[in-house]
């Protein structure tokens, strides 16, 4: 602890309110005791409706007022499975993270109103966005559908990505990260995998294991950190 | 085809990921610096239709159980803005904090202050076309941690909102106005100052209702967007 009672700022101070400091709202971290606010069941499982994401464990039952979302129907696509560890500088687990995820649906088209492209259809099961906790074991795990490819910079083309959020206690700030898989179309093209170091974009790529579903470890710091993005 | 009008990147009162002074950040802040990449579709679009995913606003902390929680009602209310001061409508802020002794409805919460049967702390409220919200609660209380010796975190509100892109996602926590503890806590003051009263709320008596509530505003400013596509060139430093 090196902040010094002496360098405080004193009376007057201002606020929220002052024009003067008026700009972007500094980012906190969500601290460790974010179980019963943020991450509800079933926000890990983009497909069905199983209680995936959440770690209603943690705390009282009749404290649980997430909602549920409850999709109408099955996305088109391949469904997928998508997990890994969440690992810190001392190589530990990582159980009290949470990652969200972005993504477009199995045509590449985003859920969303700023994805303006009428010929590419939306699927109107799938929304592409999810919040997993990691485990007790620092494991976050998503169901969701495989994403086509989306437009890069200028006339490129993306290969398929998942964007990833990271949260957690000692994140002052998210950490933004994205996901690919080891077969995807289009890897060796991709914009913003061809914008990090050669060395470094095997931590975006998420390997398939023996039971079809994809493992990809983040590590926040230390050998193979995972690469995280300036946006 | 899709050069895409990116969002700003952060400003001078952004905090760094490693400030020693919160321990915790040591071992979880990268090592390396970030990689700056254009932004593509896929970070200036976002989940739109914000109850599908997260069902229907909560916006009364103080009416979820039998009876009310014990605590301070207050009213919290502001706008929802981008960094050109224009609103942001209908968007999700999700909203949760301790009781008001301090203490979360969370099992790895142990310290020694008492649960209230009848107070969660969890909602969640969704912007109008002005990207006004306002939500009621209780004020919650200073709670002690583990950081340093005799560390005590300044009364807070955690809010956390999507706005309309990956690029524009927040977590933030609300303090309060004459909060001693905002300048001894490392996590505060991990954002510089000024900036770092941007966090401080401030009491407002239109906003407060007679004999029921006293009222905060708190405006929230996601990170805007130019009218036209700019050269990445163009990007200060
Ligand atoms: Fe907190």
């Amino acid at each position: 602890m090196t902040i010094d009672p002496a360098d405080r700022v004193t009376a007057p101070r201002l606020d929220n309110q002052d024009s003067a400091l008026f700009g972007q709202t500094p980012s906190q971290t969500v601290g460790p005791f974010f179980h019963y606010g943020l991450p509800w069941k079933g926000g890990a499982d983009l497909v069905g409706k199983s209680d995936m994401g959440a770690r209603p464990e943690l705390f009282p039952e009749d404290h649980y007022v997430l909602n549920l979302s409850s999709p109408t129907g099955t996305p088109e696509g391949e469904v997928i499975e998508v997990a890994g560890r969440v690992i810190d500088g001392h190589g530990e687990i990582v159980s009290d993270a949470m990652i969200e995820l972005w993504q477009a649906n199995a045509a590449g088209r985003y859920a969303s109103d700023d994805d303006t492209r009428e010929a590419v259809p939306r699927d109107p099961h799938f929304v592409g966005f999810g919040r997993a906790s990691t485990d007790a074991d620092g494991v976050y795990r998503f169901r969701t559908i495989r994403p086509g490819r989306v437009p890069g910079p200028g006339n490129s083309l993306q290969a398929p990505h998942l964007a990833l959020s990271v949260f957690g206690r000692g994140l002052i700030k998210r950490l933004a990260t994205r996901l690919y898989f080891a077969d995807g179309e289009g890897n060796d093209v991709d914009p913003i995998l061809n914008a990090v170091p050669e060395a470094r974009r095997g931590t975006l790529v998420a390997e398939r294991k023996g039971d079809g579903s994809w493992w990809l470890d983040i590590i926040l710091k230390g050998d193979n950190e995972t690469v995280f993005f300036d946006l | 085809m899709s050069d895409v009008i990116p969002y700003a990147r952060e400003d001078a009162g952004s905090p760094p990921s490693l400030f020693p002074d919160y321990g915790s950040t040591v071992a979880r802040s990268p090592r390396e610096p970030l990689i700056r990449v254009p932004q593509t579709l896929t970070e200036v679009t976002g989940p739109s239709g914000w109850d599908q995913l997260m069902g229907p606003a909560l916006a009364d902390l103080t009416t979820q159980h039998k009876s009310p929680p014990l605590g301070q009602r207050i009213i919290v209310t502001g706008r929802v803005l981008d960094e050109a001061g224009r609103p942001v409508p209908y968007t999700v802020m999700e909203i949760w904090q301790a009781n008001a002794a301090g203490r979360y409805i969370h099992s790895k919460d142990n310290w020694d202050a008492p649960l209230d049967p009848h107070f969660t702390g969890a909602g969640r409220v969704v912007t109008d076309a002005e990207g006004r919200y306002r939500f009621i609660t209780i004020r919650p209380g200073a709670y002690p941690w583990g950081n340093h010796k005799n560390a005590w975190r300044p009364a807070h509100i955690h809010l956390s909102l999507l706005g309309p892109a990956f690029a524009t996602r927040l977590v933030t926590q609300l303090y309060f106005p004459d909060d001693p503890l905002i300048e001894i806590d490392p996590i505060a003051n991990a954002v510089p100052m000024p900036y770092r009263q941007r966090m401080v709320c401030r009491f407002d008596i239109g906003v407060t209702e007679p004999n029921w509530a006293l009222g905060y505003v708190f405006d929230v400013v996601l990170k805007g967007r130019n009218q036209t596509p700019f050269e990445e060139g163009q990007h200060d430093h």
